[in-house]
């Protein structure tokens, strides 16, 4: 069984039970405001947050709005996720930042403004005023701000130690990106002279192009699949590849056991805060 | 010889990244000039960065920069510039601390001329930033006035507006208030209307007409001291607010807290209300000591 799937199928499984916990509380109004979540996109930030693990690299980590799969991937407390989107003080953002603004100093993961795109900016500041390895995230429709292209030409010259990570479900809320645009990320990236690659979510696929990371500037664009709503509880359409049951088919009777004990993990704490008044 | 406002910059900032061992982002910075003179000749190496002249994006390093706690300058040339560069600054930089509990410090140079400068870059623009929690805004025009601001920045943890303008940057002079027991109008005037109010007082005083003057440094937070308010409620006509911004920010904005504060009214002179043209004849220039003079008038005449 290979080690580095079952790794990252564990990260994927605390995403997604996560999440679809937060889909029954979104639905029974417990939760109550926008929320974004990761379900069907877990595999882009697990993998990634794996390779750093083996690399034992920590880098800073700047998030996106939907960005739950990201914040527990790379450590973030689940607890004070919990809180956040309950709107308590104790939360990862003090109850202010809901679900799209998460954050968690003790990982390095700085939080998202709500401006679409404005983390990559802020990221290539950050880096190129730290030097320290730095990972962003950015969705294929807040790639398209034009603050995004400036900023990771400005990196490309400058040859900070950054990666951009463009999680790319294809859609702009439903809107395709054919519909948006006739071009792609990779292509934009590799005119600024930066190394990027367009490729799935399997995570040997993204495991394998990281092998030169933060060695300069590069860019992974993700092809990865949107499961539920934009925002909000609810299904576009139920019938789409969905990358965490496809692992967890493959790996077999480990991962469900995986996904079981993490389930569990979950429900308890979601319960126990949920009694806390 | 004495000091000028020029090389109070100047001399700050190369202690800022010298000995401080910050940063200083800026389009253009390391041309001919050296943005007026302010900067230190100092080249990335020494922290000087030049940075791209995508004006949006560059808000955005520096917000980076100031969240990694290194009090960053940010040099904005022109004040109109702002409506480019301040959207991540003011949508993230200044309310850091109140989401996460991070705050990211930026010092931001924001210079103002005018003249045939057209409809972008011309004037102040510090009321854009005024609207935002969390932002300091002061406009130094002297010497002193620039050390008390950057010393405050450095022991303070928001994002500081400075509204700086070319005309101050051979200043030596410090400017005092005059505060009168029986004006007959109390002039508040902010950043280079600063100069023109007090060539207004003389001109004012040689027509009988009285006025004090007090001089605006911290445009936010505004805090209206007791002597201002006991200076404002002796006087015979209230008092007059000048800006360089356009009045309905900024300028309209401390009148009214004044108003809400006194028992007279306040009155507002800025720009006019239009945009501005590059030809003498279409510009849209700050309130001169002639133009203050006569607002003053119009003001005592109802």
């Amino acid at each position: 069984m290979n080690d580095f799937r079952i790794k990252v199928f564990n990260k994927a499984s605390l995403c997604r039970n996560f999440d679809e916990v937060v889909f029954q509380k979104l639905q029974d109004k417990t939760v109550t405001f926008p929320t974004y979540l990761s379900v069907g996109q877990e595999y882009v930030p697990s993998s990634i947050a794996q390779v750093m693990e083996d690399k034992n690299i920590e880098p800073d980590i700047f998030i996106q709005h939907r960005g739950h799969a990201t914040y527990l991937s790379f450590g973030g407390d689940i607890v004070e996720l919990i809180d956040e989107l309950l709107g308590r003080k104790s939360g990862c953002a003090n109850g202010m930042g809901g679900s799209a603004s998460i954050q968690c100093k003790e990982k390095n993961i700085y939080g998202h403004d709500g401006l679409m795109g404005s983390q990559v900016p802020i990221a290539v500041g950050s880096c190129y005023a730290s030097k320290k390895p730095t990972i962003v995230f950015m969705g294929d429709s807040s790639a398209e701000e034009d603050y995004v292209f400036s900023s990771i030409g400005w990196a490309a010259t400058k040859n900070i130690p950054i990666l951009f990570v463009v999680e790319d479900n294809n859609l702009s809320i439903l809107t395709k990106k054919k519909v948006r645009r006739n071009w792609e990320m990779d292509s934009v990236a590799k005119g600024f002279g930066v190394e990027a690659y367009n490729i799935s979510d399997d995570p040997e696929d993204i495991q394998k192009h990281l092998n030169g990371v933060f060695e300069k500037p590069m860019l992974l664009n993700i092809n990865t699949i949107r499961k539920y709503w934009h925002a909000g509880a609810g299904i576009d359409d139920p019938n789409v590849f969905d990358r965490y049951e496809y692992e967890m088919d493959k790996l077999g009777n480990r991962s469900k056991t995986l996904h079981t004990t993490s389930k569990k993990i979950v429900e308890d704490l979601w319960r126990k805060q949920l009694e806390i008044q | 010889m004495a000091k000028t406002v020029r090389d109070t910059i100047k001399s700050l900032t190369r202690n800022h990244l010298e000995v401080e061992k910050s940063l200083c982002f800026g389009q253009c910075l390391t041309a001919v000039g050296w943005v007026g003179g302010t900067l230190p000749e100092m080249y990335e190496d020494e922290g000087m960065v030049e940075v791209t002249t995508a004006d949006v994006a560059n808000g955005g390093f520096v917000v980076g920069a100031g969240l990694q706690g290194i009090r960053p300058i940010y040099v904005v040339r022109y004040q109109g510039f702002q409506w480019y560069n301040s959207p991540i600054i003011v949508n993230y930089a200044s309310k850091s601390k109140e989401i996460w509990g991070i705050s990211c410090p930026i010092f931001i140079r924001s210079i103002a001329m005018e003249g045939g400068m057209g409809p972008v870059a011309g004037s102040s623009h510090h009321s854009i930033y005024q609207r935002m929690p969390n932002t300091k805004i002061l406009a130094p025009m002297t010497p002193l006035e620039y050390e008390f601001t950057y010393n405050k920045f450095m022991k303070d943890d928001e994002v500081y507006y400075i509204s700086e303008h070319r005309r101050s940057y051979d200043n030596t002079e410090e400017l005092n208030d005059v505060v009168l027991e029986d004006s007959d109008i109390v002039l508040f005037p902010i950043s280079i209307t600063r100069f023109d109010a007090m060539e207004a007082v003389k001109i004012l005083l040689e027509k009988g007409i009285r006025a004090s003057i007090i001089h605006q440094l911290w445009i936010k937070p505004f805090t209206f001291q007791d002597h201002w308010k006991d200076c404002l409620n002796k006087s015979k006509y209230g008092g007059l607010v000048l800006d360089d911004d356009y009045e309905q920010g900024v300028a309209s904005s401390i009148a009214h807290r004044m108003m809400i504060e006194s028992d007279k009214k306040v009155h507002t002179l800025g720009l006019e209300h239009r945009t501005s043209g590059f030809h003498s004849s279409t510009d849209n220039l700050p309130p001169s000591s002639k133009v203050i003079v006569n607002k003053v008038e119009e003001i005592i005449n109802g």
